[in-house]
């Protein structure tokens, strides 16, 4: 179904050109021609003032489209792959079997988890969280996340049992292993969703993500190949019903001879006290060039502590060797989306708005009352973070009565 | 060591905005730069090449104006450049791509394929990983360092979450890396001069042994069915007065949203 210009109705206009977001329309002999960057986002369509450009669809024969639609008829359940580290299944599982349990049900069909490593008391509180059955490969080579096995196994699974969808968290390890798991599956996969609904016509999954660092949301489809599979990005989706008395299937799978190419050889955790974990942060308070340095970081470090939350940073702390990388917030760095984001001494420079401008609540502290972050504030306050931080770290603390 | 780093040219997206009125896209003036991650990993191919000798050819997939993108990296100091292009590459998403250029790969040989973590405009960081299974190689993504090359095998650290993994892996293999490796070195005058005057080597379909069924919009399981602005924030609010008071002020904010 490409996109096309018709020639003999293009006027030369040149509108289209600056439309489109991959830069994918060129003039060529005095009308517009689109060439391989084209993504078929449609967005050229609309802008045409001459309705010039046109989506040819390739006529797809009535016995083609049977037998296809009966190959895709075979895949049917939401399967969701619970991420485990250190034997603790992580908070973005527990978000995605609330969000699988509400498109099972929409579609009439069952949820299912796959959990790699961990315990059996981990698999069950799975189905006390909204699963049906869990698929447990208990293999202690499945312990530490690993490419190779991990989409050795899961892709097994899938071609096994054939869900319409699978669903994994959009976290390090997800973001590294399903790709390679929808390849060798031949199927579509969408990254970093922040919104999964059913189409009421045709059933399929409308895969809603942020493109562009947020700026843009496309709704992705995978019509024509199953499962539909997707990452979700942490804390956007809402858990379900915790039921301690739901009870579901369990299901052992016996993984022999898992062959890896990779081997990890230790993990090191970030070595300041305070936890580092961006994505999955209630609060984060994040220091820009405004911080002056280690000083101001550790006042930001002490509100961050009062609050239960982490630490964040912009480029500028960053470069200036203030702030380890894992801390950066931004285009080069994390995309977040806490509860509340507090910046502090940042000026709000696009490439680090993107990076954060979806959080529920942002506050921003700065000397400079014209500073961008304010634009994308729900709270603003204008002064001298060297005094209102400390000022704020101890009211807090007040207020819980520490 | 054959290196090979996949490059993408991508809008410098920062600026692209949505008209709220008509959902179309504004992007006047933005300019086309090489993907911020790419040229990290350009730059740990370069490294590599200078510690173990070899050679680095960069290749991107793309339309003849991506041409000036590997222009940009033989100034840096890649050796070679490709340009993965044809019309029947048109619309591919990440899985088409991955497929595309792993075919390309193959042409060309490789013992260590490097890309950026993910590209700035769609941000989905998979078509490194998918690129590694088509080749039937393995992968580490999110490479922060890179500790130990031996003739078969590699040791590198991998960004967490919550740290680092010390990941071991054999030769071939494909890393993605992130801002944090190195700091990449600006394209030299000599540099310049010679990329101007550079061939650059074009594949199309028809030199990379690819299944046709498996290019551009009809390889693509995806498809976009429509954009949209993203939805705009409830309202602002300034918090004045002495800073005593800004931050009763919030403090009352924050019992009002229950984070206190």
């Amino acid at each position: 179904m490409p996109i096309v210009v018709k020639v003999e109705t293009c006027t030369g206009c040149e509108t289209c050109i600056e439309s489109c977001p991959f830069d994918a329309i060129v003039m060529k002999d005095g009308k517009a021609y689109i060439n391989e960057y084209c993504n078929a986002c449609m967005t050229c369509l609309s802008v045409c003032p001459e309705g010039a450009i046109i989506e040819v669809k390739e006529p797809s024969p009535a016995a083609d489209k049977k037998e296809r639609d009966a190959k895709l008829q075979a895949y049917k359940g939401v399967f969701i792959f619970a991420e485990q580290r250190e034997g603790v299944v992580v908070p973005v599982s527990y978000e995605l079997l609330g969000s699988g349990r509400r498109l099972a049900d929409e579609l009439g069909t069952d949820l299912s988890a796959v959990l790699f490593g961990a315990g059996e008391s981990e698999a069950n509180e799975l189905i006390r969280w909204g699963a049906d059955r869990v698929f447990h490969c208990a293999h202690p080579d499945l312990n530490s996340f690993n490419d190779d096995t991990y989409t050795e196994v899961l892709a097994g699974i899938i071609n096994e049992h054939k869900p319409a969808i699978v669903l994994a968290g959009a976290t390090p390890v997800g973001r590294s292993f399903i790709p390679r798991v929808a390849a060798r599956v031949r199927t579509g996969l969408t990254a970093d969703c922040t919104s999964l609904e059913v189409d009421k016509e045709t059933g399929n999954l409308l895969q809603i993500r942020p493109a562009f660092g947020g700026n843009i949301m496309a709704t992705i489809l995978c019509p024509d190949y199953r499962p539909q599979m997707a990452t979700v990005r942490p804390r956007v989706m809402k858990r379900g019903e915790y039921d301690k008395d739901r009870t579901g299937e369990l299901i052992q799978i016996e993984s022999d001879n898992l062959n890896s190419r990779t081997k990890v050889l230790e993990f090191v955790k970030e070595a300041s006290g305070i936890s580092v974990n961006l994505h999955e942060a209630d609060v984060i308070v994040a220091g820009g060039r405004g911080t002056g340095g280690e000083k101001g970081m550790k006042l930001l470090e002490e509100l961050a502590e009062a609050l239960g939350g982490v630490v964040g940073a912009s480029r500028a702390a960053v470069d200036e060797g203030w702030v380890p990388y894992l801390h950066q917030v931004g285009q080069t760095g994390k995309t977040v989306n806490p509860k509340v984001y507090i910046a502090c001494g940042i000026s709000g420079a696009v490439q680090h708005l993107v990076g954060m401008q979806s959080s529920d609540i942002i506050i921003a502290i700065n000397k400079n009352p014209d500073a961008p972050i304010f634009n994308v504030a729900t709270y603003g306050i204008v002064g001298d973070m060297f005094e209102i931080v400390p000022l704020l770290t101890r009211k807090i603390k007040e207020a819980k009565g520490q | 060591m054959n290196i090979v780093v996949c490059i993408k040219q991508v809008p410098d997206t920062a600026d692209i905005r949505i008209n709220p009125e008509t959902n179309t896209l504004m992007r006047e003036g933005v300019p086309s730069i090489i993907n911020p991650f790419d040229l990290n990993a350009l730059e740990a191919g370069i490294q590599i090449r200078e510690q173990t000798g070899g050679k680095v050819t960069v290749l991107t997939m793309g339309p003849p104006q991506a041409e000036a993108a590997l222009r940009e990296a033989l100034s840096m100091g890649a050796d070679e450049a490709v340009l993965l292009s044809d019309r029947a590459f048109a619309g591919s998403d990440t899985w088409a791509t991955s497929y595309t250029l792993a075919r390309a790969i193959d042409k060309i040989g490789a013992d260590i394929i490097f890309c950026g973590k993910q590209a700035i405009d769609g941000d989905t960081a998979q078509v490194g990983p998918e690129t590694a299974e088509f080749m039937g190689i393995p992968h580490i993504a999110y490479v922060r360092k890179i500790e130990e090359i031996k003739d078969n095998s590699i040791k590198v650290q991998r960004l967490m979450d919550e740290g680092y993994d010390v990941v071991e892996s054999s030769i071939p293999v494909l890393l993605t890396v992130v801002k944090e490796l190195n700091q990449p070195r600006m394209p030299s005058l000599k540099g310049k001069i010679a990329a101007k005057k550079a061939e650059i080597r074009k594949l199309g379909m028809a030199d990379i042994d690819a299944d046709e069924n498996n290019l551009g919009l009809k390889g693509s399981p995806t498809q976009v069915k429509n954009i949209f602005a993203p939805e705009t924030k409830a309202e602002r609010k300034m918090i004045e007065g002495s800073p005593e008071e800004q931050v009763a002020n919030l403090i009352e904010e924050f019992k009002k949203i229950k984070c206190l």
